[in-house]
């Protein structure tokens, strides 16, 4: 209700100000002739950026600092001798049930006269802060208008001053990239940060048991990465040994052999794997990849657990399959039809050209590209969630289940805000971690690819 | 073996010395085109040429960008073959034996004729690694010692080994244009061809690079047969007993080079030659 | 045989053409195995692709078959034993009638309408049939009672009345008739017992249960009590909040800061290093992302839990370096000519870029728009991490509710312990999930063709 007020609000200032801007633009064309340096759009915007910019910042500035000048005075509406007996989530209770009577809904039970007098006070209060802030909101932007439209005259550049606005509007739109990671980066280290006061980092680096105590308590239990990344390590090197050879061998086929028909139709279908949300993939691999396993394994006399490293890795092999095919493919038609050419010159066959020549020539490339695919397979997380197994021990086997720093993740946040204690802040720790680990191997494949790129260019 | 000849072409580097055109006609012929065609798809780039080439002698195609030069060389080792959509017809034959028959195999025809590009393009493998790749794709070498001197006298014959053999290691990419092109002319004579194919091999590169590579194209001469296409008609003067001249798609004229240059029979010939097209 | 090149060349040149020969049959072999190791990659990835979604297929196609139990209900007086639903005219007021109202609703909903529902089995069981009431209470779905109620709510007049409904049969029970459990299974693994199963089996031969189209999964929302009508709306419209605003963010300040990179940013250290920045940002783990919404947005922004309001954020910051990308590539392509041609007539920059480039980026725009959105909409683990996992029975009316998500409805439900009747379940709700997917790709490979044919 309030927000569709304020957002009328703003849609008729908006309007007036465009308008009045516009019109007194057009006047001055038509009274006397004079060359008018910008067109009445410019200056329609011009006054409504006047008008809006001061409208919006006292909005904001009471979204800002409002919910807490709300909620002392709120405080204060209780009884001191109340007050006082209530400890912190029993005030919380008063509050919420406060502002229900405020808000009208009312609330279960019989209301004390206290509250009831609380809640009508808070009433006001809300209306009365609202419309005031509501009317200053008004009067600055009426004033922003006023004062724009007063500088309006044939030599106003008002085309200027709008477009350094749009410009300064775009680059706070590309600030907002930057802003994310500056967020990623403050929000990982004050959290792990916090972390580590409970838990030496060594001993969660180098640590070989992850058993966090999750019920809580003065023991919290132990927090060592190492079984984790063994999970994540091993996981990974079975999709990159599954999706290397198979991306790898249908980008050479798809790109050298293939009539252009086959390549038409084979190309899309195949980077339909990409596009797969990875939950499907993990219910493929947790449904059937993973007892398939383990009945092939009982076959052939192995001991394979259904869900495994085996099988998360081999369905996250099938997953990045696109990935490496579609980057090597890339990477594989940027190496010159010369260097082929003088291959095929010499008289080589078309596959001692494509292993002689053209692999070696698109390797770097081509290593840029896995170490991508191995950075998505390190972070992937839905797949281990549900094939992995869930079983953070230090194991060589890939046969058993094991667990990885994405599933910890997962395990340890599962959406409580309370981060107070290690079971959940550790999340972070590992967070960190993994976004440090994908972060270089994503700027060094980067680099290895455009110094790749470079060298053909 | 026909040194004799040799040292007379050596000598008669420009058109108005005297040479016997007859010379080069009466050698064996190597290779003999009959009506052949091109198609890329549906638009035809060669009109039924039929030429024949004579053995251990120079034949240079000359034209107009566009002309269907460079696609008829690429026709005598079958390298429109890694062209989708490139269809050739007719008949070219490599003493006899018709190139573009089924039971012919591709790989055994490029090992005979061997090819050099318009641009250099050594592979990004050391020096010695790309003279050695043919022989070692091919089997040719027994052991390293043969691969060694098969490397050692192509590159000699190719006059680049002085330059080069202190860094046979270092990466061929690292030559200058003319060093990389000349040491692409050694890959190609590593493999033992018959013929060499040159398309345009000097047009990256400067005059001087350019003067060292046409001696080197003569010197060739001696033991391979030649087929050469240029851009440069005084290239082709300096380099060529015989030349063809190639006009949209169509081969317009073909004789010994001096008649070519000097007494051209077609108009469009002469016009080419006294710079009016191209 | 190097030395036989330079003194016989006839000799050599023939030894040479019968070496190459003898090794053509190894080297031709080796290229048919390479080839064939090509193909086998590709076969093997299509393989994948046909074998994963045969298999959801398979799975997910019986999960839109539901059991509908045919039942004459009679709102037996005796039973139903409470006053008459009072009438707004009998009140004073609105508040009045509303609470007097409530009260009666209160009243129906505490009288024990199973025994309803266990009487209109029994009237449909054949005369004589043994089976206790505890047994028969498995065959309905437990909302049936609810369903009953509701329409005695609806309607007061039915009292004493009987009428056809048409109830959901149990999970169990569509287990059994699908076949979803293995019917040879002794009655200790069953879940059903002996004469309930019977009783089923009756009432499907005599028409009381009939199979019909389920679009309970597309019109209910998720229910644990009652899993046969557990549907997908709630995590549907859950879903479709997140997208409007990762439309809404994601597409205005994607394009705008391409637009500025591409187009204003001078080159400098700082542009350069946004450029880096946005090239991996593209490449961070999406769990990464979840950290970043739960840190930031809940714990220090204090934003509601488990609302669409924060998942829309959190994928509209995955989503930016996607659209940003995309748009400084298609802004590149446009041909500096048009450029040139907008600034010659004396337009300024920012004219030239909103008047005259933008425009003919818009296809590709839109299409990295379509496939960033897509790519938003199947994302699963930071959704996780900022609370989603709850468990909600209802539709978000404002994107600051409780919700689920499609791709979180998938996790919620492969992890349900009824794995007989969920399972299919799952791979319905992941068949509903690509279809929205595909058509979403559909939407936007059409939709380039067709603007880029016009432009």
């Amino acid at each position: 209700m309030n927000a569709l007020v304020v957002a009328g609000v703003l849609i008729v200032l908006l309007g007036i100000s465009y308008q009045t801007g516009w019109s007194k633009s057009r006047n001055l064309v038509t009274a006397d002739g004079v060359k008018v340096h910008s067109r009445p759009q410019y200056h329609g915007s011009f006054t409504a950026i006047w008008a809006m910019v001061p409208a919006l910042v006292i909005l904001l500035l009471w979204v800002w600092l409002g919910g807490g000048i709300t909620h002392n005075y709120t405080v204060a509406q209780i009884p001191q001798d109340i007050l006082v007996s209530l400890d912190q989530a029993g005030l919380n209770g008063a509050l919420i049930r406060i502002n229900a009577l405020a808000s009208g809904y009312g609330v279960a039970g019989e209301t004390a006269p206290w509250e009831q007098a609380a809640g009508d006070a808070v009433r006001s209060f809300n209306f009365l802060t609202f419309a005031g802030t509501l009317v200053l909101a008004i009067v600055a932007g009426g004033a922003g208008l006023a004062y724009a439209r007063s500088r309006i005259t044939a030599r106003l550049r008002a085309r200027n001053t709008v477009e350094r606005v749009v410009n300064v509007l775009l680059l706070a739109c590309s600030a907002v990239a930057i802003l994310t990671t500056v967020g990623i980066v403050a929000s990982l280290v004050t959290e792990a940060y916090k972390f580590f006061t409970f838990i030496n980092p060594l001993d969660f680096f180098f640590g070989t048991v992850w058993a966090p105590n999750n019920a809580g308590g003065d023991n919290h239990g132990s927090y060592g990465l190492l079984p984790l990344l063994s999970g994540t390590l091993m996981i990974t090197a079975i999709a990159m040994i599954v999706a290397v050879p198979v991306g790898l061998l249908s980008a050479i086929y798809l790109s050298q052999y293939a009539p252009k028909s086959f390549r038409a139709v084979a190309k899309p279908l195949i980077e339909i794997l990409a596009g797969i949300p990875t939950i499907v993939f993990g219910f493929f691999a947790l449904v059937t990849v993973g007892p398939f396993l383990r009945d092939f394994g009982s076959a052939i006399g192995l001991q394979i657990s259904a869900t495994s490293a085996l099988t998360a890795g081999v369905v996250m092999g099938i997953m990045i399959i696109p990935f490496v095919s579609s980057l090597s493919d890339d990477i594989m038609n940027q190496v010159p039809r010369t260097l082929r050419d003088g291959a095929y010159g010499l008289g080589a066959t078309q596959s001692e050209t494509i292993r002689n020549v053209l692999l070696p020539a698109a390797l770097p490339g081509i290593v840029g590209a896995f170490l991508l695919a191995v950075s998505r397979a390190i972070g992937e997380t839905m797949i281990v969630v549900l094939a992995a197994g869930n079983a953070p021990i230090l194991r060589g086997s890939p046969f058993e289940p094991v667990s990885t720093i994405t599933v910890s993740i997962v395990n340890q946040l599962t959406g409580d805000t309370d981060f107070t204690g290690p079971q959940s802040l550790v999340g972070f720790a590992l967070g960190l971690t993994l976004f440090v680990v994908t972060l270089c191997l994503n700027i060094f494949a980067l680099y290895i690819v455009r110094r790749f790129r470079e060298q053909y260019e | 073996m026909d040194m004799l000849a040799g040292k007379v072409k050596k000598t008669s580097l420009n058109v108005d010395s005297a040479m016997n055109p007859t010379d080069v006609l009466e050698r064996p012929i190597r290779l003999t085109a009959r009506d052949v065609t091109v198609h890329y798809g549906t638009k035809q780039a060669l009109h039924g040429i039929s030429i024949d080439i004579p053995d251990r002698a120079v034949t240079a195609f000359i034209g107009p960008s566009g002309c269907g030069k460079s696609t008829f060389l690429r026709c005598i080792n079958r390298m429109n073959d890694t062209i989708e959509g490139a269809k050739v017809g007719g008949t070219i034959k490599l003493d006899g034996e018709d190139i573009y028959a089924p039971a012919l195999d591709v790989v055994e025809l490029r090992a005979r004729i061997g090819m050099v590009f318009q641009k250099p393009n050594p592979f990004p493998k050391s020096i010695y690694d790309n003279v050695a790749y043919g022989p070692r794709i091919h089997g040719l070498a027994r052991n390293k010692a043969d691969l060694d001197e098969i490397v050692v006298s192509s590159l000699r014959k190719a006059g680049l080994f002085e330059e080069v053999k202190d860094r046979l290691q270092e990466p061929g990419t690292g030559l200058s244009g003319g060093q990389q092109q000349r040491l692409c002319i050694a890959r190609a004579i590593a493999v033992g061809p018959e013929v060499i194919l040159m398309d345009e091999p000097c047009s990256a590169l400067d005059p001087i690079a350019t003067a060292v590579i046409e001696e080197l194209i003569d010197e060739l001469r001696e033991n391979y047969t030649i087929v050469i296409v240029t851009h440069s008609m005084q290239q082709a003067a300096r380099v060529s007993q015989r030349t063809a001249f190639f006009h949209l798609g169509n081969l317009i004229e073909q004789g010994p080079t001096e008649d070519i240059f000097t007494n051209p029979v077609n108009k469009q010939t002469q016009d080419y030659i006294m710079g009016r097209i191209g | 045989m190097a030395t036989d090149i330079q003194t016989s060349p006839e000799k050599a040149s023939s030894d040479r053409t019968r070496i190459i020969r003898d090794g053509l049959r190894r080297r031709h072999l080796n290229e048919q195995i390479f080839r064939g190791l090509g193909i086998a990659a590709i076969a093997i990835a299509l393989g994948f692709v046909a074998l994963l979604f045969v298999d959801v297929f398979r799975k997910g196609i019986p999960a839109f078959v539901q059991s509908n139990l045919h039942l004459s209900v009679t709102y037996d007086a005796e039973l139903i034993d409470v006053g008459p639903a009072p009438a707004r005219g009998d009140f004073p007021s609105d508040a009045e009638y509303t609470a007097a109202s409530l009260k009666w609703q209160r009243e129906v909903a505490l009288l024990n309408w199973n025994t309803i529902v266990e009487a209109a089995l029994r009237k449909a069981a054949p005369a004589g049939f043994e089976i206790d009431t505890r047994q028969i209470q498995t065959i309905p779905e437990t909302n049936a009672r609810h369903q009953i109620r509701e329409m005695f709510v609806r309607d007061p007049s039915l009292l004493g009345q009987t009428v056809d409904v048409e109830v959901l049969a149990s999970a169990n029970a569509a287990n059994w008739i699908k076949g979803n459990i293995d019917r040879s299974l002794g009655d200790a693994q069953q879940q059903l017992s002996a004469p309930a199963r019977q009783l089923i089996d009756t009432f499907v031969e005599d028409g009381t249960i009939s199979n019909g189209f389920a679009w309970t999964i597309f019109t209910n929302v998720d229910s644990r009590a009652a899993p046969a009508s557990a549907g997908l709306l709630g995590a549907f419209v859950g879903t479709l909040w997140m997208m409007l605003i990762v439309v809404l963010l994601a597409v205005p300040i994607g394009v705008a800061a391409a637009i500025y990179l591409e187009e204003f940013a001078p080159k400098s250290r700082l542009t350069d290093l946004i450029e880096v920045n946005i090239n991996n940002l593209a490449a961070v783990p999406s769990i990464v992302f979840g950290l970043l919404g739960a840190a930031v947005f809940i714990n220090w922004f204090h934003l509601p839990i488990s609302a669409p309001l924060v998942g829309g954020l959190v994928l509209t910051l995955m989503t930016l370096p996607t659209i940003i990308i995309a748009t400084r590539g298609a802004l590149m392509g446009v041909s500096p000519a048009l450029r040139q041609a907008a600034l010659g007539m004396g337009a300024s920059k920012t004219q030239m870029v909103f008047h005259h480039v933008l425009p003919t980026t818009f296809p590709s725009i839109l299409t990295a728009t379509i496939l960033g959105v897509a790519h938003a909409l199947g994302e699963t683990a930071p959704l996780l991490l900022i609370g989603m996992k709850a468990f909600v029975a209802s539709v978000p009316a404002t994107p600051l509710d409780q919700a689920a998500a499609l791709p979180v409805q998938i996790y919620l439900w492969q992890g349900n312990e009824n794995r007989n009747f969920f399972e299919p379940r799952t791979a319905a709700a992941i068949m509903v999930l690509l279809a929205v997917m595909i058509l979403l790709n559909g939407v936007a490979i059409y939709l380039r063709s067709r603007l880029e044919k016009r432009a």
